[in-house]
């Protein structure tokens, strides 16, 4: 009795964080507001903008109404080039990516160099935004069609590449030890003990990437590398916004067709 | 006949984990291999097809000496050594043909292994070991639709496909529940005298290796310390076996070393 008396005294009382810790925590909270407070006041706002904006959205929307479909025809035949860019764009790209994935994933590469050069692929292909590759590529191969799908499939076969090498480390081994185990070639261990366990990986990072590039190639035509861009930068540039509204319809109408055709391939096939 | 001799293996640089084994396995005789986990049974039967690298000694398998090696030829040299694993290792989304043609994988061309056109002798045999595990209607549906034995069946006759001169199987029914354990201990020691083959099991169920094998072998910390027939396996040995704590007998390495 004489010793939980002061037991019970000390463990009527519980909280989180020392005070020392609740320090730190207000320290950290105040110190984020103040860089946030600093980031605010160092850009240069202009403020009567800012409140205007409200005004001229209704003002831009206002001369969007009614969107003008005359030159529906040409938006269609550049729709279908910006889908044409995203399909090849990934085609290809699938293609190139399986031998860097192959080379950049731990478990398969042939030896340390080729998986620096793996490594070395994929960073400097994800480390560029597409419409820098695309600006690049459009001073190699000229506006146009090409330099888009160049463009796409450079900033796709870092993504399909990475994620791709990662679903090959993350494959079972047991099944490569009982086919080393059973005399197997290092090219028919990849086919049967590899290839199989990647393939929903594959599929699913494949589909994925279709519809991110759907949606990266719609861009494409404000540098000039092909696609309904190229009529949407055209719009904008003599204040035609009927025909901008109509452009931005006919994009939405393919992003939501993307999403469609991706999620049923998905259901599909996984 | 397999002549394992003087075999050492030494993981980095710590106490090698088989010390100087002889065993000589010949005939078509059933030997399980026994011993508490960590005893080194796991890594001796993958010494044997060089799954794992041996750090000294010889393997001699029917007059080939599988330590002297390239690597080229020990993937000719494998193909004559089938191996049944735990977990079955099968491929789960390859269909149960696909799985046991994988046996042949060594023999047949990287066209033939893609387009899975296999040689019509090669579908016949597997047929027919399919038939005698009774698999045989399983052909067409996927590895991972079977349940574990038939998923282990699978794993045997995977292993049969290459016609083996001799069978490794590292603990085949440590993963089954115990009727289909029994089941695949008594068609393995059936398919060793159907075939003439010689299998070595390593197993953890005493009682099942003493009921199905021909010769027990008991290894502890590396060293073989029992050989010999299944009735001479007394509870004595069995102690011996499996008792002490690796520390003490590291320990007593060390004081010798």
């Amino acid at each position: 009795m004489m010793n939980t008396q002061p037991l019970q005294q000390t463990l009527d009382h519980w909280s989180r964080f020392t005070l020392r810790q609740r320090l730190m925590r207000y320290g950290g909270l105040a110190l984020t507001l103040l860089v946030v407070a600093w980031a605010l006041s160092s850009i240069d706002v202009i403020w009567e903008w800012v409140w205007d904006a409200p005004a001229q959205m209704g003002d831009l929307f206002g001369r969007m109404m009614p969107p003008d479909p005359s030159n529906l025809p040409s938006i269609l035949e550049a729709i279908w080039q910006t889908v044409n860019i995203a399909t090849l764009a990934t085609l290809f790209a699938v293609l190139v990516s399986l031998p860097v994935a192959y080379i950049s994933a731990q478990n398969t590469t042939p030896n340390r160099v080729t998986l620096w050069i793996g490594r070395f692929i994929l960073v400097s292909s994800r480390s560029v935004n597409t419409i820098i590759w695309a600006l690049l590529f459009v001073a190699i191969f000229g506006p146009g069609i090409v330099a888009g799908i160049v463009a796409i499939m450079f900033r796709s076969i870092g993504f399909l590449g990475k994620l791709l090498g990662e679903a090959i480390e993350e494959i079972e081994q047991k099944p490569v030890e009982a086919l080393e185990a059973c005399g197997a070639s290092r090219f028919k261990i990849v086919l049967y003990a590899i290839v199989p366990q990647v393939m929903p990986a594959f599929f699913a990072v494949s589909i994925l990437r279709w519809d991110i590039n759907l949606r990266e190639s719609t861009v494409l035509g404000l540098v000039g590398a092909g696609g309904i861009g190229m009529i949407l930068q055209g719009a904008i540039d003599t204040f035609n916004w009927p025909e901008v509204a109509m452009v931005l319809l006919t994009i939405l109408a393919l992003v939501v067709f993307g999403e469609v055709v991706s999620s049923y391939l998905r259901k599909k096939i996984l | 006949m397999l002549k394992i001799s003087n075999l050492t293996k030494r993981y980095g640089s710590g106490d090698p984990v088989l010390k100087e084994l002889n065993l000589t396995v010949e005939g078509d005789q059933l030997t399980s291999v026994i011993g508490s986990s960590g005893a080194g049974k796991s890594t001796l039967l993958r010494c044997i097809n060089r799954l794992v690298e041996p750090t000294s000694g010889s393997i001699e398998l029917n007059g080939t000496e599988f330590t002297a090696l390239n690597r080229r030829e020990l993937r000719v040299a494998r193909r004559r050594i089938g191996m049944v694993f735990q977990s079955f290792n099968l491929i789960d989304r390859l269909t149960v043909m696909e799985n046991v043609q994988v046996g042949r994988l060594g023999y047949i061309s990287t066209w033939a292994a893609l387009t899975r056109r296999y040689p019509r002798e090669d579908i016949r045999h597997a047929y027919e070991l399919m038939e005698r595990v009774g698999i045989a209607h399983y052909a067409n549906r996927r590895a991972d639709e079977l349940s574990g034995g038939e998923r282990q069946r699978v794993g045997v006759v995977r292993a049969l496909m290459q016609r083996p001169e001799i069978l490794l199987a590292d603990e085949p029914t440590a993963s089954l529940d115990p009727k289909t354990s029994e089941q695949i201990m008594t068609l393995l020691r059936d398919l060793a005298s159907e075939l003439k083959l010689p299998v070595i099991i390593n197993i953890h169920n005493v009682t099942e290796a003493k009921e199905f094998s021909d010769r027990i072998v008991g290894m502890r910390y590396g060293r073989i310390i029992f050989d010999g027939q299944p009735d001479k396996l007394t509870n004595a040995e069995m102690d011996e076996i499996y008792a002490g704590v690796p520390a003490m007998d590291r320990a007593e390495v060390g004081a010798v070393a």
